[in-house]
């Protein structure tokens, strides 16, 4: 019988390589509410070359593969559902090249979110991403698997939208470019004018192959940056409000906020968006266009403006937004997870009654994020609740909340953002059967023995 | 670690702890040399976690995972939460919890055998801990300070050398001051943050007792962690004192104009040591004594004051030294990244980054373009004798 771990050290530098069960353990679990397990073998490559000997080692072996970025999901995306090989992409954070130009980078699959804003703020200032607000630990290529949202989705859609150039590792070994790379030394496109190939990795969670570079779009950043606050408390005003700001095209980013504590908050629609300009009179036009939108409501003192002073508008200007992250202590338990459908704004009134009403069910704590993406065509509305990892009770009711959430949710139209493997399955069963048999079909063409990250995207046998 | 237990599963495990403030490097030095998630503060925390629930059972390699840690307090620095000031300390529970139930690692237990048996981690005599002193007067009751040395000023070579231009300079200042000789006890500090309370208690106590004795009121510490120990642990334990790092007292003696240092030109960057730095927010003393000394360009690293990174040398590792080996060392980025400044010296304020610097520069082979100084030595060389 092959030793894999001895075929693993003829490959990668074997101080990164591990099977004790510390490491084993850790990378069995993520900070959500998904049960662990436990790959066999934890291994860091550095290269693409080692990430290609990996996959044929994993493939003859039929061994399988699981390629993590930062692990931040929170939906166990990256719990090796059936063991095998993790590989931890964050040993190739290299960021190869910017094209200032055409306006891209082109970064290494393990290049995290914060590296690169480091990069641009100190030699690009005049550039920026669309950074998540998840931590900076988060990967580039992982956000984009997951089809990420940042600070700049409500202008250019989902973070997998601003993609301009692939090189993966299909499950087979082989090594592809996808975009204008594939025929050009440039990569300013992931698809048009040829077939859009990209579109087979993202979504996909990892099942059709490793992304090994990735390069992304940059877009001016605006010298100045602010933040203004809209306050109503009917939440079937909320849609109607989002898409008036959105329509003005003056707005750079928007999320709607909903949560019961502080007092001041339980009842009320905070929308938060953000203006950008190179000038002040550009910033000063841009909040009065803002206002004239949304000006009706306050005539009819169905909303209104909230000053902001300096000391709340910093963590509110800070990217990535450290206040998500506190979320997962506000009840002093260390965690969160919410269920994300991507639904019409329309959708935000039923959906906030149902987020309250399962709070209230489960007696948890709750709150909601809700992006606008891409001018207003959709939203992500989280169903956030909070949970005590020393408690098991109240993690057996958060999860019951989420999954009824996602029920919920996509019984109301919407279809879930990075859904966990319990939300995979109720997403197929609701698909289309000939689509759904198409994306089998593509999985089983790019991965004939079922190696990459198992047990996501699987139809039941 | 009791008081701990009901707060330890708080870490979510975020990863902010792992990062400076604008996320340009790894920060973590676990994390950069090993890579693993595991080496991280909050791989630490979940490890810790699952080993006091019983899901994991101790193992020599969960153990080094937690003495890895230098306890050089980025992670409370960059941690979003509210029980970021905690971290430092559930580490050192976790830790105290493996010594009392004799599971620790080898050479952390030598290094504590050593504390025991000999009063210092090297295994050298007592009665050698002044070899260094070349006659420094002995502290008598009526001295304004106390020079307390600690055990790398004392025996390693490169600390007696900062213990020994420190002394020149305050001569050369005319302070009152004297030293413990070989009745000065090991600080703690080490022992403290691996976790062995009982003999740090010890320390602490002959230290204090003598300090009574002696009617102390004012020390000096030539070592940042003899510095952090007495000013946050010692203070608790009833004698009450003040205490300053070196670096404090010649940024005082050089404003004062009781050093008068002549021109020179010097390109210095200057490492915040953990102890001193983030532990107790002593960043502008050190800069401010070399910016005294004229013709003097300091230039400063990309991460600074509270974004510094460890030397690697915290929590007992310039004795264990579990994150040695290879490029990705903490001691050899850091001077890569000092090298990177177009700085000739890097200059120091601790006996434990010298000693990791030392060896960071011949492991580079930066000898030829970087040398470590520790800011007295600095000082010393722009002052005539």
């Amino acid at each position: 019988m092959i030793d894999i771990l001895q075929e693993l050290s003829k490959i990668t530098d074997k101080d990164y390589i591990s099977n004790n069960k510390e490491e084993l353990y850790l990378y069995g679990r993520d900070p959500g509410l998904m049960p662990p397990h436990e790959p066999d073998y934890v291994v860091m490559p550095s290269t693409v070359d080692e990430i290609q000997a990996i996959v044929r080692l994993a493939n003859r072996e039929k061994i399988p593969l699981i390629p993590k970025g930062g692990g931040l999901s929170l939906t166990g995306l990256v719990i090796p559902q059936k063991g095998g090989i993790l590989l931890d992409m964050k040993r190739m954070g290299q960021i190869l090249e910017v094209n200032e130009s055409a306006g891209y980078v082109i970064v290494e699959g393990g290049t995290t979110h914060g590296a690169l804003k480091s990069f641009l703020l100190k030699n690009y200032p005049h550039l920026r991403h669309s950074i998540p607000d998840s931590p900076p630990i988060t990967t580039i290529a992982a956000n984009a698997v997951i089809h990420g949202q940042g600070r700049l989705t409500q202008q250019h859609g989902f973070n997998s939208d601003m993609v301009c150039g692939l090189e993966v590792v299909l499950p087979t070994g082989e090594k592809c470019k996808i975009g204008s790379c594939a025929v050009s030394p440039y990569w300013f496109s992931k698809g048009p004018p040829l077939p859009d190939l990209s579109s087979l990795f993202f979504g996909w969670f990892g099942t059709t192959g490793i992304i090994t570079k990735l390069a992304l779009r940059l877009y001016p950043c605006k010298k100045i940056r602010d933040a203004m606050l809209f306050l109503t408390d009917e939440a079937e005003l909320v849609p109607e409000i989002m898409r008036k700001l959105g329509r003005t095209e003056m707005i750079e980013d928007l999320v709607v906020t909903a949560q019961p504590i502080p007092l001041r908050f339980r009842g009320n629609y905070y929308i938060l968006f953000y203006i950008t300009g190179d000038t002040e009179e550009e910033v000063e036009f841009k909040k009065k266009m803002a206002w004239r939108a949304v000006w009706e409501y306050f005539e009819r003192r169905e909303g209104g403006f909230v000053s902001l002073p300096p000391e709340m508008k910093a963590p509110m200007l800070a990217m990535p937004s450290k206040d998500t992250t506190r979320f997962a202590d506000v009840s002093k338990g260390g965690g969160f997870e919410y269920s994300g459908p991507i639904a019409p704004l329309e959708k935000y009134p039923v959906y906030v009654k149902k987020l309250a009403e399962l709070a209230d069910k489960y007696d948890l704590f709750y709150s909601s994020a809700a992006r606008m993406i891409d001018g207003g065509h959709c939203m992500m509305f989280s169903f956030s609740y909070t949970f005590n990892r020393a408690d098991p009770d109240t993690m057996k009711r958060a999860k019951q909340a989420l999954d009824e959430a996602a029920d919920f949710a996509l019984e109301n139209g919407g279809v879930m953002w990075k859904p966990n493997i319990d939300e995979q399955q109720m997403t197929m069963s609701k698909m289309d059967p000939d689509t759904l048999n198409l994306m089998m079909r593509i999985k089983k063409l790019l991965d004939p023995n079922g190696i990459m990250n198992p047990g996501n995207w699987e139809v039941p046998q | 670690m009791k008081k701990y237990q009901a707060q330890i599963h708080r870490c979510f495990r975020c990863g902010y702890c792992k990062f400076p403030t604008d996320y340009s490097a790894i920060n973590c030095p676990s994390y950069n040399r090993f890579r693993f998630d595991t080496y991280s503060t909050g791989g630490r925390l979940w490890l810790t976690y699952a080993w006091l629930k019983g899901e994991l059972p101790w193992s020599e390699h969960l153990a080094e995972i937690l003495y890895a840690c230098t306890n050089c307090k980025n992670c409370s620095e960059q941690c979003p939460m509210k029980f970021a000031p905690d971290i430092v300390e559930w580490i050192i529970a976790a830790r105290s919890d493996m010594v009392e139930q004799g599971k620790i690692p080898a050479r952390v237990k030598r290094f504590l055998e050593a504390v025991y048996n000999y009063g210092n981690p090297f295994k050298n005599l007592r009665n050698e801990r002044a070899a260094w002193a070349n006659g420094t007067r002995i502290y008598e009751k009526g001295d304004d300070f106390l020079l307390y040395i600690g055990c790398l000023g004392s025996y390693d070579e490169n600390g007696q050398k900062m213990a020994s231009n420190l002394v020149s300079l305050l001569k050369k200042a005319g302070l009152s001051f004297g030293i413990l000789g070989n009745d000065e006890e090991c600080c703690g500090n080490e022992v403290y943050s691996l976790g062995e309370t009982e003999l740090f208690n010890t320390l602490a106590k002959k230290n204090i007792d003598k300090f009574r004795e002696l009617d102390v009121k004012k020390i000096i510490t030539l070592c940042p962690h003899g510095y952090n120990i007495m000013k946050n642990q010692y203070q608790g334990m009833g004698y009450t004192f003040e205490v300053y790092h070196y670096t404090q007292v010649l940024d005082s003696l050089l404003r004062d104009k009781m050093l008068k240092p002549e021109a020179g030109r010097l390109k210095v960057t200057y490492h915040d040591p953990c102890f001193l730095g983030r532990h107790n927010k002593v960043y502008d003393s050190p800069r401010s004594a070399l910016q005294s000394l004229n013709g003097i360009d300091l230039i400063e690293m990309d991460r600074n004051k509270a974004d510094a990174f460890c030397c690697g040398g915290g929590s007992g590792n310039f004795v264990t030294d579990y994150l040695a080996g290879g490029k990705d060392s903490p001691a050899r980025t850091r001077v890569r990244e000092a090298g990177q400044t177009g700085a000739s010296t890097l200059a120091v304020a601790c006996p434990g980054c010298m000693v990791m610097f030392t060896d960071a520069i011949k492991a580079e082979g930066l000898e030829e373009k970087l040398r470590v100084m520790d800011v007295s030595a600095i000082i010393r060389e722009s002052i005539s004798t």
